[in-house]
């Protein structure tokens, strides 16, 4: 009996919620290295709009992209509350611009309903879930989709 | 020390020597007859046996005991080499280092390759064939490696000698000059310790050496001059001597001589102060050998039977993380410096200012800090060469062709991501020397060329960079039958009018491979692009030069160090960049009367009276950005194989040391950037590929080039 309650416990995770092109997604909390402000960033040529450049993240450079155009959404608009996610993705960082970070949520993994069967057009194959909080629908973020295989 | 790191151990060990073997097998070639090094290499192949058999490896210890077996009887001059010999040596060499590889791995090996190989070993194994592992101990010392061996010994399951018994060989009497410097008391030796751990070897007589002490008015009290000569007869080898001075090393000056003759005391003028004995020694730490002692002997590469008669140089094995996260400090470090300095500059201190000179010596103190730890990283190419050898033999036995491998510059230390990278590169380009480089036997002998085909390896640092050559002296490119197959492929229009540059240029096209049938070795569709693309990862360039009848020259030119170099911070567009300083061979500031436009909208700058094509470095880029100055900067820029370019960039701002930190997030390279870098103010500016900027948008009057860009054939 304890033992299952245990196992709830355990099972509970902790995800980062933000707006990226007016929807709310999170990803997991353990997944995030550090949340920075927005500072403008080298471009980089060549390379599609939603990656928007590198940054200097303490002497690493960092890639940054713009989440809301990866997803299709078009371009970020600047605003004061824009901030970078910085996410650790394999060996290496990733920045991902965002509107705003909103909280940090609580949740058992019972409470995210898999998209793997309603997965369709390209934005939501990005997404892993849904989670409901306080009826609105936040969506998991499948970290390798949006970002490619670590290399 | 857990199993698995004495494993781990084991196995580094193994990799030295393996090196030794493969070293001392070259040098057997040149000296079959050498004692030294043929014991060398028994004494390698038997220590790998003896590793292996306390971690239980039975195949290896199978093999490596054959094989050991075989070495004795040459040893014991029971059996005398001869060029077959030889060859059954360097191919159970070959098998031995693979049966090592995989016992490390873990994985399967070609056990048929190895019977065969055995089979071979065979008919030499005489009548020691069934010898039982204790008959094997020759009171050899340990191994090559030294001290590096202990853990090893630890183990009861290891058939090290024992150094009880006596030598078959019989009592031998070396002349010992032992001088120690005074650092050898600083850090705490006691050469009575020495001397009584000499005496435990046999017959030691000692003669106090007082000859170097100077007069008193020049006697410095803080060095040390008496040295001692001394006699010892013993029974065991030279390798049980100078193990004795392993611990001093480095800290007093120890010249071993066989027999009677007494080593020269002095192999510099008498009068030369003592001091230089203690300046010298760190200098030529290991070199037992009289050669080497003296400063004005020069080492010469070529001696490869020498190398083997000296003792184990004192070295340090560190994961190689440690000295990355230290590089990476180090990085900061100078980031941080220019960081600092750009501060005190906005301060506009008066110049009289103390902090400006103190920020001088900081800043030369974090550069000498860096070239020190970037020296860490640097390793000889020698390994990487001697595996070359190996290739050349495999090579030429698959083609039937006779090929030789002379290595020169083996010393030649570069950054070891540069070898670890250049490993494939370099075994294809060997590869192709012999199977396409080289003409069989028959023509070369009609040729009237030695029926043995030279491959020449070599490796020079000139002038910031490292050049590593592979030359071979077969029949040259066959221009005729690459233009043939340019023209096959639709990679050159059919009427295109090529120099003989452009097509030997045309063997690093994608895709392209000139052999007419596909052979064994090359041409399993990786071409010389592939090398090309490695070598240009490694921020280096490869050329080719041919001529008729007497054979080609690959070229690989790299930079010496793939974290750090100088560059010019300029400005493109509204962006900051950083041109590396070594692509550029001059900067131009032009007036409007030296711009001439051709055709449509290509711009031609007028230099000393030649027209040099300009290429717009933020129109390259795609940057959209207004231009900050109404009087741009050139960079007059060579390719290889295309003259010169002017890269048209805004202003020149500073000349600065960057750390370059890779893109390699990025999937595929950026067009145009090679890497990125950080500047003074925490910003990050981009470093520009000017080659791939200048041959990507240089116009040209030649169809060619358009093919060539059209086939994503880049930079010719």
């Amino acid at each position: 009996m304890s033992e299952a309650a245990e196992l709830t416990v355990d099972e509970t995770e902790e995800f980062v919620t933000f707006n990226a092109g007016d929807q709310m997604f999170c990803i997991k909390i353990t997944q995030i290295r550090e949340i920075r402000r927005w500072a403008p960033v080298t471009a980089l040529p060549h390379t599609p709009p939603d990656v928007l450049g590198v940054m200097n993240l303490r002497g690493a450079v960092i890639p940054i992209i713009d989440l809301s155009a990866r997803f299709g959404f078009g371009p970020t608009e600047p605003r004061e509350r824009n901030v970078v996610i910085i996410a650790i993705h394999g060996d290496s960082s990733v920045g991902m611009l965002v509107q705003s970070v909103s909280e940090i949520l609580s949740i058992a993994q019972g409470q995210v309903q898999d998209t793997s069967e309603v997965r369709t057009s390209a934005s939501s194959n990005y997404i892993t879930g849904i989670i409901s909080s306080n009826d609105t629908m936040i969506r998991v973020i499948d970290l390798d989709a949006v970002l490619g295989k670590p290399f | 020390m857990s199993k698995s790191s004495i494993r781990d151990t084991f196995f580094e060990e193994c990799e030295d020597l393996l090196e030794a073997l493969t070293e001392g097998l070259t040098a057997l070639e040149h000296a079959p007859e050498d004692d030294e090094v043929v014991n060398a290499v028994f004494r390698a192949v038997h220590s790998i046996k003896g590793g292996a058999g306390a971690f239980g490896l039975h195949d290896l210890v199978s093999f490596a005991h054959s094989f050991e077996t075989v070495m004795d009887r040459v040893r014991a001059r029971d059996l005398s080499i001869d060029r077959a010999l030889m060859r059954i040596f360097h191919k159970s060499g070959d098998k031995l280092a693979d049966l090592v590889e995989a016992a490390r791995d873990e994985s399967a090996f070609d056990a048929t390759a190895r019977d065969a190989v055995l089979k071979e070993l065979e008919p030499f194994l005489g009548d020691a064939h069934d010898a039982t592992e204790d008959e094997m101990d020759f009171g050899f010392a340990t191994t090559p490696i030294g001290f590096e061996a202990a853990p090893l010994e630890l183990d009861p399951g290891l058939d090290l000698p024992n150094p009880g018994l006596p030598d078959a060989a019989g009592r031998c009497s070396y002349q010992i000059l032992f001088v120690p410097s005074a650092d050898l008391y600083r850090h705490g030796h006691e050469p009575l310790l020495v001397l009584d751990h000499l005496a435990e070897l046999g017959q030691i007589e000692t003669t106090l050496d007082l000859r170097a002490v100077p007069d008193f008015d020049t006697l410095d009290h803080s060095s040390l001059y008496p040295g001692w000569t001394i006699r010892l007869e013993t029974d065991r080898d030279r390798a049980a001597v100078e193990d004795v001075f392993e611990f001093v090393e480095g800290l007093c000056r120890i010249e071993i001589a066989e027999g009677d003759e007494i080593p020269d005391p002095d192999p510099e003028p008498a009068l030369l102060p003592v001091a230089a004995y203690c300046v010298e020694a760190p200098d030529a730490p290991a070199d037992a050998d009289p050669a080497t002692t003296r400063p004005q002997a020069p080492r010469a590469d070529s001696e490869p039977n020498r190398e083997s008669q000296k003792g184990p140089k004192p070295t340090l094995r560190v994961d190689l993380d440690r000295v990355d996260r230290l590089i990476n400090a180090v990085g900061e470090l100078i980031i941080n410096q220019a960081m600092i300095n750009q501060c005190i500059e906005e301060l506009e201190l008066p110049p009289t200012s103390q902090i400006l000179n103190e920020i001088e010596d900081y800043k030369l103190l974090a550069r000498d800090i860096q070239e020190g730890v970037m020296a860490i990283r640097a390793q000889p190419v020698k390994p990487l060469f001697q595996r070359m050898a190996r290739i050349v033999r495999e090579a030429s036995e698959a083609t039937g062709k006779q090929a030789r491998l002379t290595t020169l510059g083996e010393n030649t230390e570069v950054d070891k991501t540069v070898i670890e990278r250049l490993a494939d590169p370099l075994t294809h380009m060997i590869r192709n020397a012999v199977d396409h480089g080289l003409e069989t036997p028959d023509v070369r002998r009609a040729a009237g060329k030695d029926a043995s085909g030279t491959i020449r390896l070599s490796a020079a640092h000139r002038s910031g960079n490292v050049i590593l050559e592979i030359a071979d002296d077969g029949a040259g490119i066959n221009r005729p039958a690459v233009r043939r197959k340019a023209i096959e492929k639709g990679l050159i229009a059919p009427d295109a009018d090529l120099t003989d540059g452009e097509i030997d240029n045309l063997l690093f096209a994608p895709g392209f491979s000139t052999a007419a049938e596909i052979s064994n070795l090359s041409g399993r569709g990786v071409g010389m692009d592939v090398v090309k693309n490695a070598v240009q990862k490694l921020g280096g360039r490869i050329t080719v030069t041919s001529t008729d009848g007497e054979g080609s020259t690959f070229a690989i030119i790299l930079p010496l160090t793939l974290a750090v170099m100088d560059g010019f911070v300029v400005s493109v567009a509204d962006q900051t960049m950083v041109v590396p300083i070594s692509s550029i061979l001059e900067t131009v500031s032009a007036s409007a009367n030296d711009i001439h436009i051709m055709g449509h909208n290509e711009r031609l700058l007028l230099l000393r009276g030649r027209y040099i094509p300009i290429v717009d470095v933020a129109q390259s880029l795609q940057l959209t950005g207004p231009s900050p100055t109404e009087t741009p900067i050139y960079l007059i820029v060579q390719n290889e194989g295309m003259g010169l370019s002017a890269l048209e960039i805004g202003e020149i701002h500073d000349q600065r040391q960057i750390v370059v930190k890779s893109l390699d997030f990025q999937q595929g390279s950026i067009p145009g950037i090679s890497a990125a870098t950080i500047l003074g103010d925490g910003k990050i500016a981009l470093i520009l590929d000017t080659e791939e900027i200048a041959t990507r948008n240089a116009p040209s009057s030649q169809d060619v080039m358009s093919m060539l860009q059209f086939t994503g054939f880049e930079d010719v």
